[in-house]
């Protein structure tokens, strides 16, 4: 009987081994998925209750944490939160973080593994650990601008640095604060975060960063860029009929305005933003080359992750009419106002397209700096020559077109107007993207104003009347 | 065993368990004042009185032994009062985790107590485990009535989906806990009796000689017990456990390796058409594999896995973690609450005492001079290997969860009762297997070798 006894021994070896073995695979592999899951109770409870970094705008907190008398010890506060909110995002227990809260939580938390020699060297001294501080790239003067500018209208403003892709200014209206959902009294916290999800206006939607709307006429900065890098020029003639029949259907598409001539120039037809010029040109291209161009612009993938923002659209294989549609920002294309300033900026930068990013640098409570944000080529979308030949035209929009409210005496400012048409029973978009050169000539701020339910009628006054100004007064704060 | 002309002779070590007794009580007694001071910030105001209790304990089973089995493993006794110990102290932590503190480690304290009294008791009037080879038939019987009881209504009582309880008035009841040994002890004689006879060959298939199909009887029977247990009970652990047991009794008994393959393909039809038919085990198996798929359903076993996560390698310490958020911390999860606060370290450490212990079990095993005590050594090792097996891979996800106890740290009475009184059976053997030889007064003509057992059956 001793020979099968050895062998229930062996048995209970490999029992025991795939045990022990198993719970080493645990500590090594799961270890950090699960201590960073979103349920995960224990490390929410810990990090609730610990001195989280601050989030700066230049030496101003937007985001702080104030020791308190209770269980948690530490309450996080919003000082402008209504301006900020959509930047810092909220820390709330009960319903998880977002915006700069959630993605850079375990820099702030003081757990990320880039603090590793920080936290080792506290833990020595006996120091209370602390998290780290994140400086955002963002101008307060051009995001107060932007926030005053919105006043009480719904809609967004982003300003980025052409230059760096710095976001300077990022607002959407209306806002909420996070104050209310930072509420240690968590059943407080829950009915505010419920309020502010049923209310019809939906103050917590990112509109700068996480809606997509039609752009209306601002999408023809896209489509004058692809004409001018698939071999046309600013003097190319393009038809510019009062009235153009779209293609196998019966529909006519008009001009907001007298395009000045049944053939008018490229820059021409920017500057009074003619429709049916723009609407042949889409046409001409085709929507493969119309797609590529916008996908170079950034169309079709996700800029600025720290917001998690989301991709603009141009839309799948569109038919001819369609085509022509969204060769002037209408049919199913709908971007985000992050996306029409990235446009602009890419034109005010000699074409070179540099990613949008918020954080500026990270710094350990000590004032080490962790990291720093470089400066990060995205694409290349448009040659620099056109690139400059483009933002001319632009500029020819604000001085003599339909830009005129954006003008700012002693700079170069360069925009472009829209309006799109979301629904038949609804006020119109207004849309308003613009750049501005400093004293050296050098585009320090791109900026797209979107407003919702502008109070305007349809044509293409609305962009300039309500979305111009505000844009001016953000690249006034900057200058 | 030693080959028929060396004699070995053992030491029979009693100090060196004493000492080791009171080493584990040292941790025991360690793990409580740990608790409390890192919950409290001082020196709990019993502290004397619980270390003197815990020695005392600890001092009772050591007398038992070396009063009435002084030949016994020395070292498989403070394994188990380690382990006693270690979990006592985890479930005093446990209870003061409501704001209303739970008193189970008191009632704990009473069962060890309790099982340690059945330790003694079974040590001091067993002394000599052949006898109990003569009530084969009345012990399978009663095994296998305790085993049923739960199902009988009025008794039975389902907690929590499995029916393995029995209450008479105040007090609830595992009767699969006795069952074990019982079991074990009437497998063993039934085996031993039976077992040339169970290890003659039919056909062969696959190079593997097959039994006859007319001794197919027994192994079938306990396969219809686990499938009534699996069915009425829904406890696919406790069904897995004795089908395992008898299985691995019945090869050790013949030798013949095509009986733990058959009974493996027996089990596993058997799981998979459980897994067809109840939802429970579908559960239980999309838990194992897929835990996150279902936040709500599965946050036991998630908060396990979170619970050794945040513990680590060393873990956070006595009175440091939450355990406290995975249900059932004291009893199912026990080890979870162990990897959080004691960290993998301290769980790898628990496991290797489990180890320990079935690996002196099993040399107690191949030390015994006569099959019945051989056999009963081994599958009293085994079913307590599989049980911790069974229980700590479902809690680490190594296995999909079945609800059975930890042997000596969850609580519950009858799991404690039972296992150290499986412990006093495990050192009575060890005790005749290592005196020496010319001690044997009694002896009734069994032969130290197994190879010259006498055959008392007929068939043939």
């Amino acid at each position: 009987m001793n020979r099968p006894i050895r062998r229930v021994a062996i048995v209970a070896l490999i029992m025991f081994a795939l045990m022990l073995g198993n719970q080493t695979f645990t500590v090594i592999f799961r270890q950090d998925a699960l201590n960073n899951h979103p349920t995960n109770r224990r490390t929410r409870d810990e990090e609730f209750a610990q001195d989280r970094g601050p989030i700066l705008v230049g030496q101003t907190q937007i985001a702080r944490t104030d020791p308190v008398d209770d269980a948690f010890r530490f309450q996080r506060v919003y000082p402008e939160g209504r301006m900020y909110a959509p930047i810092t995002g909220y820390y709330s227990y009960d319903q998880g973080r977002a915006g700069l809260e959630a993605s850079y939580n375990r820099e702030m938390a003081g757990t990320a593994d880039s603090q590793f020699a920080n936290r080792f060297l506290d833990s020595l001294t006996g120091q209370v650990p602390t998290g780290a501080s994140i400086e955002t790239t963002i101008n307060a003067a051009a995001q107060k601008a932007a926030y005053e500018g919105l006043g009480d209208r719904k809609g967004a403003v982003v300003a980025l640095d052409p230059r760096t892709g710095a976001v300077l200014a990022l607002v959407t209206t209306p806002s909420y604060d996070p104050n209310l959902i930072a509420d240690h009294d968590l059943a407080a916290a829950r009915e505010s975060y419920i309020d502010l999800n049923d209310d019809s206006d939906r103050p917590m939607a990112n509109r700068a960063a996480r809606e997509i709307y039609p752009p209306g006429s601002v999408f023809k900065l896209v489509t004058a860029a692809a004409a001018l890098e698939n071999g046309m020029t600013t003097t190319t003639l393009v038809d510019s009929p009062a009235q153009l029949r779209l293609p196998q259907t019966s529909v006519d598409l008009g001009n907001q305005a007298d395009c000045g001539g049944t053939q008018v120039t490229i820059e021409q037809a920017l500057k009074v933003s003619c429709n049916t010029a723009f609407a042949n040109i889409a046409m001409t291209l085709g929507p493969d080359t119309m797609r590529s161009q916008a996908e170079k612009f950034g169309f079709g993938s996700r800029p600025l992750a720290e917001l998690n923002a989301v991709a603009s659209r141009y839309p799948e294989n569109p038919d001819r009419p369609s085509t022509a549609l969204t060769g002037i920002g209408q049919h199913d294309v709908a971007t985000t106002p992050l996306q029409m300033a990235m446009v602009t900026a890419a034109i005010a930068n000699d074409g070179q397209l540099f990613e949008p990013h918020l954080v500026a640098r990270i710094r350990s409570q000590n004032l080490n700096v962790i990291s720093t944000t470089r400066p990060r080529l995205q694409s290349q979308p448009l040659q620099r020559t056109n690139a400059q030949s483009l933002a001319k035209m632009m500029v020819t929009v604000v001085n003599e077109g339909t830009g005129t409210n954006a003008r700012i005496s002693g700079h170069t400012v360069g925009g472009k107007t829209g309006t799109a048409q979301s629904a038949p029973d609804r006020p119109p978009y207004a849309w308003f993207t613009s750049y501005a050169l400093d004293r050296s000539g050098q585009p320090v701020v791109a900026v797209a104003v979107f407003v919702e339910d502008a109070d305007v009628p349809r044509s293409e006054v609305g962009g300039n009347r309500v979305a111009a100004p505000i844009a001016r007064d953000v690249m006034e704060a900057v200058l | 065993m030693a080959a028929d002309n060396v004699v070995i002779v053992y030491h029979k070590r009693r100090n060196i368990e004493l000492a080791m007794v009171l080493f584990a009580a040292a941790i025991g007694i360690a793990s409580y004042v740990l608790v409390e001071i890192n919950l409290f910030g001082e020196l709990p105001g019993n502290w004397a009185v619980v270390a003197g209790l815990w020695v005392a304990i600890g001092l009772v089973a050591h007398l038992a032994v070396r009063w009435r089995a002084p030949y016994a493993d020395p070292l498989i006794l403070p394994a188990v009062f380690t382990l006693n110990g270690v979990g006592l102290a985890m479930i005093h932590r446990i209870d003061k985790i409501p704001e209303v503190w739970r008193n189970g480690a008191t009632t704990q304290l009473m069962w060890t107590a309790i099982g340690v009294a059945l330790f003694a008791g079974v040590i001091i009037l067993i002394r000599d485990h052949r006898p109990l080879q003569g009530y084969t038939y009345t012990l399978f019987a009663l095994g296998l009535v305790l085993l049923m009881l739960p199902v009988i209504p009025g008794l039975g009582q389902e907690v929590y989906g499995a029916r393995i309880w029995i209450s008479v008035g105040p007090f609830s009841f595992q009767p699969a806990e006795i069952a074990k040994i019982v079991l074990a002890v009437a497998f063993a004689s039934y085996l031993v009796e039976k077992r040339d006879v169970l290890a003659l060959a039919g056909a062969r298939f696959l190079g593997i000689d097959l039994p006859r199909p007319r001794d197919l009887g027994p192994i079938l029977m306990m396969w219809g017990a686990s499938l009534l247990i699996l069915v009425f009970q829904t406890d696919l652990g406790t069904s897995l456990l004795f089908f395992g047991l008898f299985v691995m009794m019945l090869y050790v008994a013949t030798e013949r390796p095509s009986w733990p393959i058959l009974g493996a393909l027996m089990f596993s039809g058997m799981a998979y058409v459980a897994f067809l038919l109840f939802g429970h085990v579908q559960r239980r198996v999309n838990a194992w594999l897929d835990p996150f798929s279902d936040l709500d359903r599965n946050g036991q076993i998630i908060n396990a896995q979170f619970g050794f996560a945040w513990g680590g390698l060393l873990g956070r310490g006595w009175g440091e973690g939450r355990p406290g958020l995975t249900t059932f911390a004291k009893s199912d999860f026990i080890a979870a609450a162990i990897g959080e606060e004691l960290g993998t370290a301290g769980l790898m450490a628990i496991i290797m005492l489990y180890a320990f212990i079935v690996a002196r079990g099993l040399r107690t095993a191949l030390a015994a001079k006569e099959p019945f005590g051989k056999l009963l050594a081994a599958g009293l090792s085994f079913v307590f290997a599989l049980q911790v097996f069974l229980i700590i891979g479902g809690v680490t996800r190594l296995l999909p969860l079945t609800g059975l106890t930890t042997p000596f740290m969850s609580q519950g009475g009858s799991s404690l009762v039972a296992n150290w009184a499986l412990m006093g059976l495990l050192l009575v053997i060890s005790h005749q297997a290592r005196k020496p030889v010319a001690q044997v007064t009694e002896d009734r003509g069994i032969t130290p070798s197994d190879a010259t057992q006498v055959i008392r059956g007929t068939a043939r």
